[in-house]
């Protein structure tokens, strides 16, 4: 196998490093590279920070076949390089879908398992993880096995949002959820502030729900937004349009404040003062970003970071509060700022949801922002909450057990499947997940 | 109407992603390589993606003997009858350099095998009158270069046969479509320094259909590659031997 020099960065563009990438277009392949330069597996590269760096990585993307499916159960049986897109593409038309689906349809099959992501329905639905049924896990030394709740459960829980520690996920059988149609009737409404957004949120009954937040704005309109709720409409199912590109970087003034300013204003007008229902097609519900490919180069060379923590119900109102003052005080934010609600489903010892609210700012990477980070990371671990590490570039690494409870049961379970610590990516070392060895 | 794809060399990256569009739209597929264990997880991926039917057969260019299993095989489909072209092999000029008897297994992997399998076709595809072969060479064939000549020559020979053969079937209605792609994001290319332009095997595999139902004759893929290789062919040969591109 050849490998590639490259310029390894993830989907923030902040972080970077040299790599050597191989990337396997066959089964055997993989096991051989394997056995010969053990080293972690990455797939889309979507995770904002390092979560997909390594000086060497096996590059997953191109291990993406479907292996089987029962059309009675909806049990797929896929390998890691497999798009949640794809999977929905494919049987949406039959009646199926993920039963989690993450912001983006580009995410691996495998990144979303060692992520353990969360779509706009975690409050019913869970966690990606929990619909896992098995996933065939391949050892440093080029060996698998297929590991279950019910077969290995420790092992099962600590690769389940592992972030690849526990070894490559090479193929993954997943329960798919019924499809009902191939469009979403949402429902728009305009959120004054945060206070009548959480109320909001606290009571909706809908399926699928998300909120967008203007953050520019500050004073009594702070945490004014968009709160968006969907359930399954009628109509076909369609093919996802071609994606337009962004062609290149921006330049930095690109996301400067009195753009975003005007941008977020026309984007909360959209929406008329009483309300509006719309219908989307799945794709555009579920992806909406994926349109445009290459959204990231926006905000120009310089990249930007995304923020994303969990609080638990009883701290939430009044930390949502002081990061949301922060975060507009800074004058950083980007246009993309996501509030949700967020049950307690979460399948892996590391995994990210915990009941309560789930607040995501893209940030741009000026002097000042690294200031804006440590105070809203040390915020989220006041109150009790978590840093999402799929995206995080920023966490202080003392932190990391106070948010993660389970953390030494994952060391132990990690540290036992690769002793030498060969899947240990720059995040693992840089929040010390693994532990002194 | 059902349509039957024979697919030569179908776990290359550009052919499986030939496969899965062929797939979508229903075809039956004949995935035919070396590596079965590998064409049948490709074949199991087709029919989930919507393939009539995918099987995996073994085809090895270097061994014709074995050749009329697979023709057997592709006469017993209903239907239009097609073959698309994929095989080819390029180890390193330096290897080659090092090892003249690899240029046996390069000509047979990228000419003799795949264009003796054509012929055995052929007569077939004339009977019925219909269906389309396409023949995957490569802009390296277009001119010999300092870097690859021995793939370029094979890749030459296979494009002339395909010339060859584009005359005697196209006036029994059966079309053969000569596609020359420049430089793809597939196994052969990835970790090769000086690789610019590199197009995905998607994007690829979209423009070998739409040659087929435009019924082009010879293309590039992607496109611009036809302008590169146009200047490339123009230089004199009293300057073109001194270059190394």
């Amino acid at each position: 196998m050849r490998w590639k020099k490259d310029d390894l960065t993830g989907w923030g563009g902040v972080l970077h490093r040299e790599a050597e990438l191989a990337r396997p277009e066959r089964l055997a392949a993989l096991a051989a590279v394997l056995k010969a330069n053990p080293c972690p597996a990455i797939g889309a590269r979507l995770s904002y920070g390092d979560a997909p760096l390594a000086a060497k990585a096996v590059d997953m993307t191109r291990l993406d076949r479907f292996i089987s499916f029962d059309e009675k159960t909806g049990l797929l049986d896929a390998e890691a390089g497999v798009t949640i897109g794809d999977i929905l593409a494919t049987f949406g038309p039959k009646g199926w879908m993920p039963a989690v689906m993450p912001g983006t349809g580009h995410a691996t099959l495998g990144g979303a398992i060692a992520n353990d992501v969360h779509g706009k329905n975690h409050h019913l639905a869970g966690s990606f993880g929990q619909h896992v049924e098995s996933i065939a896990l391949m050892a440093p030394d080029g060996t698998g096995q297929r590991i279950s709740l019910k077969s290995k459960p420790k092992l099962f829980r600590a690769t389940i949002g592992g972030l690849g520690q526990t070894g490559v996920i090479v193929s993954a059988r997943i329960h798919l959820a019924k499809c009902p149609a191939g469009h979403m009737a949402v429902q728009e409404r305009r959120m004054e502030d945060l206070d009548a957004f959480l109320e909001a949120f606290n009571q909706s009954r809908a399926d699928y729900q998300v909120g967008w937040l203007d953050m520019t704005a500050g004073g009594i309109n702070l945490g004014r937004g968009i709160l968006e709720e969907a359930h399954f409409a009628d109509g076909p199912f369609e093919a996802a349009r071609k994606p337009r590109s962004v062609p290149f970087n921006l330049p930095g003034f690109a996301m400067a404040r009195p753009l975003v300013k005007v941008f977020n204003w026309f984007y909360m007008r959209r929406v008329p003062e009483a309300g509006r229902d719309v219908q989307r097609p799945l794709q555009k519900f579920f992806f909406p970003l994926d349109n445009i490919s290459h959204w990231n180069r926006l905000y120009g060379k310089r990249g930007f970071h995304q923020f994303q923590c969990v609080l638990p119900d009883e701290h939430a109102p009044a930390t949502l509060n002081l990061m949301l003052e922060a975060v507009v005080a800074s004058g950083l934010a980007s246009p993309l700022s996501v509030l949700k609600r967020m049950g307690h489903g979460r399948a892996g010892m590391l995994s990210f949801p915990m009941e309560g609210f789930t607040l995501a700012i893209d940030i741009v990477n000026k002097p000042s922002a690294k200031a804006l980070l440590a105070r809203l990371n040390e915020l989220a671990k006041n109150a009790g909450g978590r840093v999402y590490l799929a995206k995080d570039s920023s966490l202080e690494p003392a932190y990391l057990p106070d948010m993660y409870n389970e953390l030494e049961d994952f060391r132990s379970e990690a540290n036992k499947a690769d002793p030498e610590r060969v899947f240990e990516t720059d995040l693992a070392k840089r929040l010390n997940i693994r532990g002194q060895a | 109407m059902s349509e039957t794809w024979i697919i030569l060399g179908g776990t290359s990256a550009i052919a499986r992603a030939f496969a899965r569009k062929c797939a979508a739209s229903g075809a039956s597929l004949l995935l035919a390589g070396r590596d079965l264990p590998e064409l049948k997880r490709i074949a199991a991926d087709c029919s989930l993606r919507g393939a009539a039917s995918a099987r995996a057969v073994a085809f090895d260019a270097r061994k014709p003997a074995k050749f009329d299993a697979l023709i057997a095989e592709a006469v017993e489909s209903s239907g239009s009858l097609n073959a698309a072209v994929f095989v080819g092999s390029m180890p390193e000029q330096s290897e080659i350099d090092q090892d003249p008897s690899l240029i046996d297994g390069v000509v047979q992997d990228s000419f003799t095998g795949p264009i003796r399998f054509l012929h055995l076709l052929a007569p077939h595809m004339e009977e019925r009158e219909s269906g389309t072969i396409i023949g995957v060479g490569s802009v390296a064939g277009d001119r010999g270069r300092v870097g690859n000549y021995v793939y370029g020559a094979a890749k030459a020979g296979f494009h002339a046969y395909l010339s060859g053969l584009r005359n005697r079937l196209g006036r029994k209605g059966v079309h053969v479509v000569t596609a020359k792609p420049g430089f793809v994001d597939t196994g052969m290319t990835w970790g090769i320094e000086g690789m610019f332009l590199v197009a995905s095997p998607e994007d690829v595999a979209d423009s070998l259909l739409k040659a087929v139902k435009k019924k082009r004759n010879v293309i590039y893929t992607p496109w611009f590659w036809r302008y590169i290789m146009l200047i490339i062919r123009s230089v004199p040969e009293f300057i073109f031997k001194k270059l190394s591109i």
